[in-house]
């Protein structure tokens, strides 16, 4: 069970990332991977990042913690608590990445060591960036086994990643990631590779991390039903930038950029709540995502867009807010003709 | 009207080394009417694509019959089978590693009409244009490779490829699971359009419940190599009967935060037990929160309900109706 919940307020944001962008140099020229985004996180809160394939999204989120490859070039500011992390020395950075923000990958098979147990991955970074000693490391070990709903846990940090199953391994990365109470966790498509039943269990270990530790969490995924489950607030990305950004409720309400729809609508799930088995058409998007190579100043979606209009060509809409008189604050866009919000 | 594709009894089960083996399906029983299509659902290691694997005899039952269009198919030599391979065709999940990246797209589709000399030459360019040009890929793209294409468009080429020879069964595994959204859209569409127009049966493979709820005419749910339940698509998710099921229809969340948030789950306790060695009795009573001591003991066998639904193998159902766990 889950109750609507809305994003706790503090005195500014925890995180504060202004014009992020990211090329990346490769044998074919330069690749624009994030062209600008702008993105403030509150502490305690859970915001989604979604989009599909190559929109940027995971690209983004690993440049918060520098974790970006060789090779690439990032412009903006990221700032955590007022502290500039773009320009940080790497041993700096290295102390941010694990104690203030840390990360949960797709694939839980391969985040780990195979030769080393889950005792010691999870003490060794207890060890490290709490300076505890062995006793204290396996004290507390077992404690973030159990709070991520481990059972047995005692028994389980004697074990090798191999005897877990992948929403148990999953777990593990979750409790190493929260080991040294970060107060960003980003998350980058955590139950992709999971199955629905342990799915569910692996959000509720998100949710309470949340309630119980305000841990605040950057969720990126490609899958709406999870945001519509998780998430207090959600940005659309579109050919590396945001281009729709609403407390979830009302994203799904009040849906207001053109691709925000495309996507609502595309899904099974749009149609089948009329009756099973009808299988009227679903919505397709015409066209392609554009090539990340070139970055016209145009609006990018506008080639599929139907509510295209000359203007769109003519220059690229800003994320801005969606209706002045908008009852829910905070629902910004990035569309010369948005929707008006009759709803899906 | 004779069943497209029946399975009696099917076991597979692969060798594991010092003795032991891995029961990948253990018993499964099922059957298409033409022109229908069967969502087999469950979670990773249910055995669902192994099922698929089979009936295509990709690889070879342990136990149990198989049955294409009253002729059993189980045990034929590999040139026996050969005429009957026209009639049943596969679509992959991963359209990358599906397609021969040194054959042209042309040759790929191309393929079966040689493989059974069915068409050469003029014929056979002019049957794959067409093809290509149903599955909505433009017939110049005929010269191209795999990797000069989308996503979207290699699955478009791998259905061409399956339909080529208007097969009577497609056996689609996870087709649409690899794509996006907007790309997964058209996909659906376009097989829901050649289905209606050529008639082919199809059993759709899938852990995605989104997709079988849109797609199938009839669902059959896997659990540890064994079919818990089946029925029609509406039936089920309209009163899903047996509690892994329920369990599974209650985890899968739904696209809409105000529903989404509104709705009880059944959590299940701990994982999917080892195919290695599966639990005695009922498969799933591990995490059954409903389980009894029979349950423990007496293995439940998929048995039509009192009321006329679909067979479920629940000793607490097919008594009576299972309690709605969800409520609980």
């Amino acid at each position: 069970m889950t109750g609507a919940r809305t994003a706790p307020n503090g005195d500014g944001p925890l995180l504060d990332i202004t014009g992020l962008a990211v090329d990346f140099d490769t044998e074919d020229g330069v690749v624009h991977a994030v062209k600008g985004v702008d993105l403030s996180l509150g502490a305690g809160e859970i915001l989604a990042l979604c989009g599909e394939s190559g929109c940027g999204k995971s690209v983004t989120a690993m440049s918060i913690p520098g974790l970006l490859p060789r090779g690439a070039r990032i412009s903006g500011s990221v700032k955590l608590e007022g502290r500039e992390l773009t320009t940080l020395p790497a041993r700096a950075l290295r102390d941010v990445r694990g104690k203030e923000i840390s990360m949960v990958f797709q694939e839980p098979m391969t985040s780990l060591n195979p030769s080393f147990t889950v005792g010691y991955q999870l003490g060794e970074v207890l060890r490290r960036h709490e300076g505890m000693s062995r006793g204290q490391a396996r004290a507390r070990s077992v404690e973030l086994l159990d709070l991520v709903g481990i059972p047995a846990p005692d028994r389980r940090i004697k074990e090798y990643p191999h005897q877990l199953s992948g929403g148990m391994r999953q777990r593990v990365m979750i409790a190493i990631a929260v080991a040294c109470s970060p107060k960003v966790l980003i998350a980058d498509e955590p139950t992709t590779a999971l199955d629905v039943t342990i799915q569910a269990g692996v959000l509720d270990v998100f949710r309470d991390l949340r309630d119980r530790l305000g841990t605040a969490i950057i969720l990126i995924t490609h899958d709406l039903s999870v945001v519509a489950d998780i998430a207090d607030r959600a940005i659309v990305m579109y050919a590396g930038r945001a281009v729709e950004q609403a407390p979830v409720t009302e994203l799904f309400a009040r849906p207001r950029h053109p691709y925000t729809m495309g996507l609502m609508k595309a899904l099974p799930a749009a149609v089948t709540a009329a009756g099973v088995g009808e299988r009227p058409r679903l919505a397709e998007i015409p066209g392609m995502v554009p090539t990340p190579m070139t970055d016209p100043d145009e609006c990018a979606f506008q080639p599929r867009c139907p509510r295209a209009e000359p203007d769109c060509t003519a220059s690229r809409p800003i994320l801005e807010k969606a209706v002045s008189e908008s009852p829910a604050d905070g629902h910004t866009v990035a569309c010369f003709h948005p929707l008006e919000g009759e709803g899906r | 009207m004779t069943p497209v594709l029946e399975i009696d009894g099917l076991v597979k089960h692969f060798g594991a080394g010092r003795g032991q083996a891995v029961h990948a399906v253990d018993g499964a029983s099922l059957s298409i009417a033409p022109g229908e299509v069967l969502g087999l659902v469950g979670e990773s290691g249910s055995g669902k694509s192994t099922v698929g694997r089979c009936i295509l005899r990709l690889t070879d039952p342990t136990a149990g019959t198989i049955r294409l269009d009253d002729t059993d198919i189980t045990h034929l030599s590999r040139r026996a089978l050969r005429p009957l391979r026209r009639d049943v065709h596969i679509v992959f999940q991963d359209p990358y590693s599906s397609l021969n990246p040194r054959f042209s797209v042309g040759r790929i589709v191309g393929e079966p009409l040689r493989r059974h000399r069915v068409a050469s030459g003029r014929e056979l360019a002019d049957r794959v244009a067409a093809m290509l040009e149903r599955v909505g890929l433009a017939a110049s793209l005929s010269r191209r490779y795999p990797h000069e294409l989308s996503g979207g468009q290699r699955q478009r080429v791998g259905l061409a490829r399956s339909l080529i020879l208007e097969p009577k069964l497609v056996v689609a595994d996870e087709p649409v699971s690899a794509l996006d959204v907007s790309v997964q859209a058209s996909v659906l569409n376009l097989m829901t359009d050649l289905q209606r127009d050529m008639g082919f049966s199809c059993l759709f493979i899938t852990h995605d419940l989104s997709v079988v709820k849109y797609l199938a005419d009839r669902i059959a749910v896997m659990y540890l190599g064994q079919i818990v339940e089946t029925g029609p698509a509406a039936e089920i998710f309209a009163s899903p009967q047996h509690p892994y099921t329920q369990a599974l229809l209650s985890a899968a969340p739904v696209p809409d935060p105000v529903e989404q948030r509104e709705r009880s789950r059944v959590v299940l306790g701990g994982d999917i037990p080892s195919p290695l060695d599966p639990p005695a009795g009922c498969r799933f009573h591990t995490r059954c929160p409903v389980a009894v001591e029979r349950c423990r003991t007496e293995e439940p066998a998929l048995v039509s309900r009192r009321d006329g639904g679909g067979p479920v193998a629940c000793h607490l159902v097919t008594g009576a109706d299972v309690p709605d766990l969800t409520a609980i």
